[in-house]
Parts: structure tokens; C-alpha cells; sequence
């Protein structure tokens, strides 16, 4: 089976005076279907490893590839087109966007893509959002939603195009267990019963524990694979 | 509805006064600058109706604009003539049958000749200088705008003959005279006569209703003892704005000056040039006023919705998209200031259409004016497309700003 994403001595330093190293020479494969959590201290580059793999931020040396595409080479269209399209992320806090409905935020990036026409969308956005046991709330404002509501239509948004990698940071950060249970039941299904490719920064023990495979950074650097 | 536009509308409803303010200072800005040009405009063009109007537009006098070649010059080139003087000094255009013949025979307009002389009007012991002029009266009903003004009797009066003549209204209240009062016209060159008041004028004009007398063209010229002699013809012309072609034709081939409306008033017209560029400037300052408030408005949302731009972004929105969205905001917002700006513009242009002035003159019944307002489709079209251009680069400014926003740095910063 193809690696999904590769990363070769992948490095990022914050140039400044003091220029500061995020991420230094991680070099790693995933492949489809894996949960992959990366776990390390405060401060080890979790995060901002999981910014390089999603095309958020550029690396400052190494290799990236993404379905065994290498993106050092791509414009900055091209990325926008595999973060819309290759990619689902979920971030820490829901980042909906307020002024719309649960449905418009599902539909948003749908519509950016512009796949599948209005009916479809509907059909869609409806189908992702009772899955995720929101079937009444469709309607309602994100400010009208608990936290977990919220979290679980961030995910619904990310599988919005039907990405094969979802991409969390810190999906269950700023939940209470009961959510992050949920939360993390939802990530666990689409890894299973839907074959994709999760990648999650976590400092959750327990949702690190039960992930198929574990990236452990110290520094910056890969501790554990 | 497209993904960008429902952003955008989505983006400006959101902040509903501050648009408000934004929209109503373009608003503002357009309907202001819509009323101004209007209401220059509609001064320019009554002040040149009003001239075009009063005045001949080619007056051909008896001058030459250089000294006349004398035919001995044309043949031996080595002749120098300076200081010539001829013995008898006739005055005035020479052989006007002929020249009036060959202006007739091309000019697109009417035509009117006369003879302007100087002489004293005396009525019951008060002398008053005024100008006599000599006209054909049928002939001077076609061009002269005084058919218009006036008071008592008309032109027609003198067409019947004998010693009558017209005269402006302060003229006779000076003299104490009136409709039917004879008065004495005494010439430059000594003669008297007995003329009858046939018609009263009231232009507005007081170098005109206090110094012009018209009478008969024979007249003019037994007053002055010049007979057959005239000394301007003036052209109305179909077109007023052909008057400098008809001039200069019409010199070259009679020899006279023959001087355009647009000629003897350059520097009116030069100073009307420079009244629209103040226009314009004023204008387009109001318009820029208008156009910060939009700058404003936009980069507020930018900075308010960064967490969205880098949202937008993380979700596989381009750089381009970016730019997109906030330069649609500062053009919806324009064109919305504009709309309402030309319901604004029409209002304030209506509102002025019914102010009157009420102008008294000395000694005349009370004239009604009311403002002179124009109206062009392009008052309206450039007040817009000013404002949609400056709505444009407020809203580039901070767009391509948000463009630009690492969507890493914000959501670091959030977490």
C-alpha cells in the first residue's frame, strides 16, 4: 500500500535573530486507513508539524508528500486546491464561521469546490450532520450549540468534501470527557468503518493509548514512531 | 448566489451601522457632487444661452485687422508704403449691397445691418448721451434678442417710417419722458431732429437701457450724413457653435473683421474652464472623503474577520479568493452608496428646481428667476463610476492585507 503522506528530514525554523526550530528533521510515513496520534509536551511541535502536513505553513527544509505528490513545488493555488479537496482539518476550538447555519458551514467548502450541485449539497450536508447525531440543529446559529455540538459540526465540515485525510489539533482540547468520547468515537468510526486517514495532535493519554499508531515529539525532533 | 458574494453580503450585513455610515457618506458624496454639477453646469449653460442669445454671433464692423495693401504693393515687391492717409476718410463697410450680397448667398443664419452713431438726446432741458443705431427693423426683429424685452410698443413701430425711435426704459425715466413723448436727437455731426418715442425696452442691461436709442437705418444715416453707409452687420447663425468657421470665412472674403461670439468673449469662457476644474476638484475631494469612510469600513472587517480568513484559508480558500472577497465588499458598498447618491442627487436637483428668487430691480417690476440646473445622464455616471473606483481602492488596500494573513499565525494565537 502507497504512503499517503511522506515527509523526509522535514524542518521548520522561525527566522528572526534568535531564529527558533519547531519541527527538525522528522521524517515519517502514514499510510491509508491509520489513526495516527502525535503526542509530546507543550512546546515540542505538534502542532506545528500538523500545520506542515495540512499546507497551513511551508517547511523550511525536507520533503513533503501528499499522495506521492511533492508539494515544495506547488503554487500557492495548488495547496489552497488540496487543503479544499485532499484535506479535513479540525481545529481545537469548532472555528465556525458565526454568521451562518450549521448547514451553510458544511456546505461552505462544497461550494468552493463546486462538485456537486444545490440538491446535492443539501443531500450531503444533511446526511454528514445526522450521522454526527445533529439532525435538529441544522438550522441553528454556531453561538446556539453546546461545545460538543460545535465540535462535531467542525468534523462534519472537514468531511465535507469527502477528504481521505482528516487532519485534528487537539480535537477534544476543550471538551469534557463525555464530548471528547464522543469525539473521538467519531474520528475512531471514520478511521474503521470509512478507511481514512486521521491524524491527530493530542496530550489525552488515553486517545493517544487507543490510536493505531502514536508520533512522539521531544524538541521537535521525532522521539517515537 | 455566488460562494464569494453571500461572504461579502454576509461580511457587510453583519455590521449594520457601520455600513450604514459608510454607505451614506458615498451617498452623500455622490448625491452632493450630482446637485453641484448640475447646478455649474446649468449656470454654464444659461450664462452661454444668455450670451449666445444677447449677442450677434459674428459681428462684422468696419475694421481691418491690418492696415489695407494698397494695389501698387501687390505689384512691385520692393514698394514700402507707412503712414498712408487717404484724402477723404469714408468710414464705415464700403459697398454694403455687394458685401451683404455675397454673406447672403452662404451664411447659414439671418443677418441684420446697421449704423452706429453717437448723439444727444435733450427732452425738457436734460441732455443725455446715448448711441444711435440705425436698423432695418424687420430685419433686426429676426436676430435681436430685444424683440423679447419690450415694455411698450416694438420694433414693428418703426417700420411705418417717419421720425421715430426706441429707446430703453431708463432712458426715458432720465429724461422724464414716455411712450409717445417727442424728444430732440441732436448728431456728432450737428444735426437736429424731432423723434417720437415708439417703443420702451428693458433689458437689464443699464449701459444698454440708459444708452441705446434705435431708429431707421436712413434715419441713422441723415443723422449721421453718411448716406448708404453702414458700419456692422451681425449674423445670427443656426448654430452658434459654428460662429468661428462662418467668421473666418466671412472675413476672408470681405476683408472686414468679422469677430465670433466665442472671440470677443475668450476670457469668459477661459474663466468658465476654470470654474469646472474647481468644480471637479471639489467634487472629487467629496468623493475621496467618501471613499476613506469605505477604507475604513473595510479594513475593520479585515481585522475583525481575521479568525475567519484564516479559517476560509485552512479550508482551501486561495489567496485570490481573498482579495476577491474584500475588494466585493468595498464595491457592494459603493454601489450602494451610489444608488441611493442618485436618489440623493435627484432629490437635491428637484429640491433646487423650486427655489425662486425674487430679484427687484430699481425702478422695474420685480423679475422671478429660479436656478438654472442641468441635467445629463453623465452627472449621474461619472458621480458613480467616481465612487466605484475609489470604493474599488479602499476596498484593494486592505484586501490584498488580508490576502496576505499566514492563517498559522491566527490560529496559533487562538489556541
Amino acid at each position: 500500500m502507497s504512503a499517503l503522506i511522506e515527509t523526509a528530514g522535514l524542518t521548520r525554523i522561525l527566522p528572526g535573530i534568535v531564529p527558533v526550530t519547531l519541527v527538525q528533521d522528522v521524517t515519517f510515513s502514514i499510510g491509508e486507513g491509520e489513526f495516527v496520534a502525535i503526542t509530546g509536551p507543550s512546546g515540542s511541535g505538534k502542532s506545528s508539524l500538523l500545520y506542515l502536513l495540512g499546507l497551513l505553513d511551508r517547511p523550511s527544509a525536507g520533503v513533503l508528500r501528499i499522495s506521492g505528490r511533492d508539494t515544495a513545488a506547488l503554487g500557492e493555488r495548488e495547496r489552497a486546491q488540496i487543503r479544499l479537496a485532499t484535506l479535513g482539518f479540525v481545529f481545537q476550538f469548532h472555528f465556525l464561521l458565526p454568521e451562518f447555519t450549521v448547514r451553510e458551514n458544511v456546505e461552505i467548502p462544497m461550494r468552493r469546490l463546486g462538485r456537486l450541485d444545490k440538491a446535492a449539497m443539501r443531500a450531503r450536508s444533511t446526511q454528514l450532520l445526522e450521522a454526527l447525531g445533529l439532525a435538529g440543529h441544522l438550522d441553528k446559529r454556531p453561538d446556539q450549540l453546546s461545545g460538543g455540538q460545535r465540535q462535531r459540526v467542525a468534523v462534519a465540515r472537514s468531511l465535507a468534501n469527502d477528504p481521505p485525510i482528516v487532519l485534528a489539533d487537539e480535537p477534544t482540547g476543550s471538551l469534557d470527557s463525555k464530548n471528547s468520547e464522543q469525539v473521538f468515537a467519531i474520528l475512531d468510526a471514520l478511521v474503521r468503518e470509512r478507511g481514512k486517514t486521521v491524524i491527530a495532535v493530542t496530550h489525552d493519554a488515553d486517545m493517544a493509548a487507543r490510536a493505531s499508531r502514536r508520533i512522539h515529539l521531544v524538541d521537535g525532533r521525532l522521539a517515537a514512531s | 448566489m455566488p460562494l464569494i458574494l453571500t461572504l461579502a453580503l454576509t461580511h457587510i450585513i453583519g455590521r449594520g451601522r457601520q455600513t450604514l455610515v459608510a454607505v451614506l457618506g458615498v451617498a452623500l458624496g455622490v448625491g452632493f457632487s450630482i446637485a453641484m454639477a448640475s447646478l455649474m453646469q446649468g449656470g454654464e449653460d444659461d450664462f452661454i444661452a444668455k450670451l449666445v442669445d444677447t449677442m450677434p454671433h459674428v459681428d462684422v464692423t468696419d475694421e481691418r485687422r491690418a492696415a489695407r495693401r494698397q494695389p501698387a504693393q501687390d505689384e512691385f515687391a520692393a514698394l514700402h508704403i507707412a503712414g498712408l492717409r487717404p484724402r477723404e476718410d469714408r468710414r464705415g463697410i464700403l459697398n454694403p449691397t455687394e458685401v451683404t450680397a455675397m454673406l447672403r448667398a452662404w451664411v447659414p443664419g439671418k443677418m441684420a445691418l446697421s449704423l452706429k452713431t453717437q448723439g444727444v438726446v435733450r427732452y425738457a432741458g436734460r441732455d443725455v448721451g446715448i448711441g444711435i443705431i440705425g436698423v432695418e427693423p424687420l430685419a433686426e426683429m429676426q436676430i435681436s434678442s430685444l424683440t423679447k424685452d419690450f415694455r411698450q410698443g416694438s420694433f414693428a413701430a418703426l417700420i411705418a417710417g417717419g421720425n421715430n425711435i426706441v429707446v430703453g426704459s431708463r432712458l426715458a425715466q432720465r429724461l422724464g419722458a414716455e411712450l409717445g413723448t417727442t424728444v430732440t436727437v441732436v448728431s456728432a455731426t450737428g444735426q437736429s431732429r424731432a423723434f417720437k418715442i415708439v417703443g420702451l425696452f428693458h433689458t437689464g442691461t443699464t449701459a444698454r437701457d440708459e444708452g441705446e436709442g434705435y431708429v431707421l437705418l436712413k434715419n441713422a444715416q441723415i443723422l449721421s450724413e453718411r448716406p448708404n453707409a453702414i458700419n456692422e452687420i451681425r449674423l445670427k447663425l443656426d448654430d452658434p457653435n459654428a460662429a468661428p468657421q462662418v467668421a473666418r470665412r466671412a472675413e476672408a472674403q470681405i476683408g472686414y473683421k468679422a469677430v465670433a461670439w466665442q472671440e470677443a468673449n475668450e476670457s469668459l469662457l477661459e474663466a468658465l474652464v476654470i470654474r469646472n476644474v474647481i468644480m471637479y476638484t471639489v467634487v472629487g475631494a467629496i468623493l475621496l472623503v467618501a471613499g476613506f469612510g469605505i477604507f475604513n469600513i473595510i479594513s475593520t472587517i479585515t481585522h475583525e474577520k481575521a479568525r475567519d480568513i484564516a479559517i476560509l484559508k485552512s479550508l482551501g480558500f486561495t489567496e485570490a479568493d481573498m482579495r476577491r472577497l474584500f475588494l466585493l465588499e468595498g464595491l457592494a458598498l459603493g454601489a450602494c452608496g451610489s444608488l441611493i447618491g442618485w436618489a440623493v442627487g435627484f432629490g437635491l436637483c428637484f429640491a433646487l428646481s423650486l427655489v425662486r428668487f425674487e430679484l427687484s430691480g430699481a425702478a422695474v417690476a420685480q423679475e422671478i428667476t429660479r436656478l438654472p440646473l442641468a441635467w445629463s445622464i453623465w452627472h449621474y455616471l461619472i458621480a458613480a463610476g467616481f465612487a466605484l473606483t475609489s470604493a474599488a481602492i479602499a476596498g484593494y488596500l486592505p484586501a490584498r492585507q488580508a490576502a496576505r494573513l499566514n492563517p498559522v499565525d491566527i490560529i496559533r494565537g487562538a489556541t
